[in-house]
């Protein structure tokens, strides 16, 4: 996914893309699965559940293949995943994740009793409701849907985390705002901001009303940003080296400028252009005046 | 689909007003163990619709819940927890539908995962 062209939201609808091939990379990649194991566990550290040892009952949106929900069983919760890939919920049942699954479109609501839920998190799948599938699709229509029915579900206090993966600033706003619209406070916390490779944006939205809702502290690793500047110098060394050489190196084709060889190249060029007034070439040619002025 | 899920569960079609709860046609049911775990069970009870989960149960011939809980029953008694955690958690619909109390409509469940996509005038 590094370059604007390489987004699979815009190959083809979530549910087509993750035919039976893609769904199986999430089980046979360890890559894959050690990335989403990560980004799940910064968003359940996100999530700030209550630490009173109870198994909370949580909701994973665009479950996949319940690689995210491995992490949430591990830590003692029961989890629902609403997912809209049939392949991606058959691998899911295969590798015996213990949440139940359903397939759903999270665009068109999630259909979930009040109150029922003690969080909810999403990882990497918010992206996919910005790119409208079909004419009748309307991409800030289906995330209200999706908001406005999470609002409902989550009771009071509760919290939800979606990792995503934001076209630009553009997109990144007008999902926080229909968030806030349906009722959630909160925001993006971004991880890592300063390495391009390694950051991440997680949209953490609050059903608390009572108080000013605080948001988490993103990750700002040092070491990655000096690992950035690191990299700008030595890319700069490197374009002066293989570019400048028309200056001062020096070559046969071209002359070190400004030096007696460039001016008597110039000289000859001009000659042979049937210029007149070129003045003769002299052991004088191209030396440097003395300083007659006396200061 | 585990009994929970269904518990949670309404039919999300536009207009809909009586959505909740969904019926239940079993072809396949099948068990799995899951640990029993009390404290979750007390967590849930008061989040479930009581009539709903024993309606559905009884609906799968699956006996053995009372009409009402006391906070008695949740705190120590053993061999009701055991059979709320059972037909709660161990009960998996493999093969059937949900079915939309006010339109009829069947949302198919196959290999155990209801498929609850709507068509695009239902939404």
């Amino acid at each position: 996914m590094g370059r604007a062209g390489d987004r699979p939201e815009h190959t083809a609808p979530p549910d087509v893309f993750y035919d039976d091939t893609e769904a199986r990379k999430y089980t046979t990649n360890s890559r894959i699965m050690q990335i989403q194991t990560q980004l799940t566990e910064r968003a359940l550290e996100l999530l700030a559940l209550p630490e009173d040892g109870q198994p909370k009952l949580l909701l994973d949106l665009g479950c996949g293949s319940g690689i995210s929900g491995d992490t949430l069983t591990e830590q003692g919760h029961f989890w629902t995943g609403f997912d809209i890939s049939s392949a991606m919920l058959e691998v899911a049942k295969e590798r015996e994740t213990e949440g139940d699954l359903c397939r759903k479109d999270l665009g068109q609501g999630l259909g979930l009793r009040p109150g029922c839920y003690d969080g909810a998190i999403s990882i990497s799948a918010l992206q996919w409701l910005c790119n409208a599938e079909t004419s009748s699709q309307n991409p800030k229509l289906r995330l209200k849907c999706l908001f406005d029915s999470l609002y409902k579900c989550l009771a009071r206090g509760a919290r939800a985390v979606f990792q995503m993966y934001p076209e630009n600033p553009t997109q990144a706003e007008m999902i926080t705002v229909t968030a806030m619209k349906s009722g959630f406070a909160g925001g993006v916390v971004v991880d890592f901001p300063h390495s391009s490779k390694a950051r991440k944006h997680y949209l953490v939205l609050l059903t608390s009303s009572s108080g000013i809702a605080q948001l988490p502290q993103a990750i700002e690793d040092e070491s990655a940003q000096q690992v950035k500047v690191y990299e700008r110098s030595k890319g700069k060394g490197k374009r002066r080296k293989d570019g400048g050489g028309g200056h001062n190196a020096g070559s046969k084709r071209h002359p070190q400028a400004k030096g007696r060889d460039w001016i008597l190249k110039k000289k000859a060029l001009r000659r042979k252009r049937g210029y007149m007034d070129v003045p003769e070439d002299t052991k004088y040619t191209g030396r440097k005046r003395r300083n007659l002025s006396g200061f | 689909m585990k009994l929970l899920t269904h518990n949670l569960l309404e039919c999300h079609i536009k207009g809909v007003t009586n959505k909740y709860p969904f019926l239940v046609e079993a072809q396949q049911v099948e068990q799995t163990e899951v640990d029993f775990n009390p404290d979750f069970l007390r967590r849930m009870y008061p989040k479930l619709d009581w009539k709903a989960f024993k309606d559905t149960a009884e609906g799968l011939k699956l006996e053995g819940l009372p009409d009402s809980v006391t906070e008695e029953m949740l705190k120590s008694d053993e061999a009701f927890l055991r059979a709320f955690h059972h037909i709660l958690l161990e009960v998996d619909v493999e093969e059937g539908a949900l079915i939309c109390p006010e339109t009829g409509r069947r949302f198919p469940i196959v290999k155990g995962i209801p498929n609850l996509l709507l068509n695009e005038d239902e939404c």
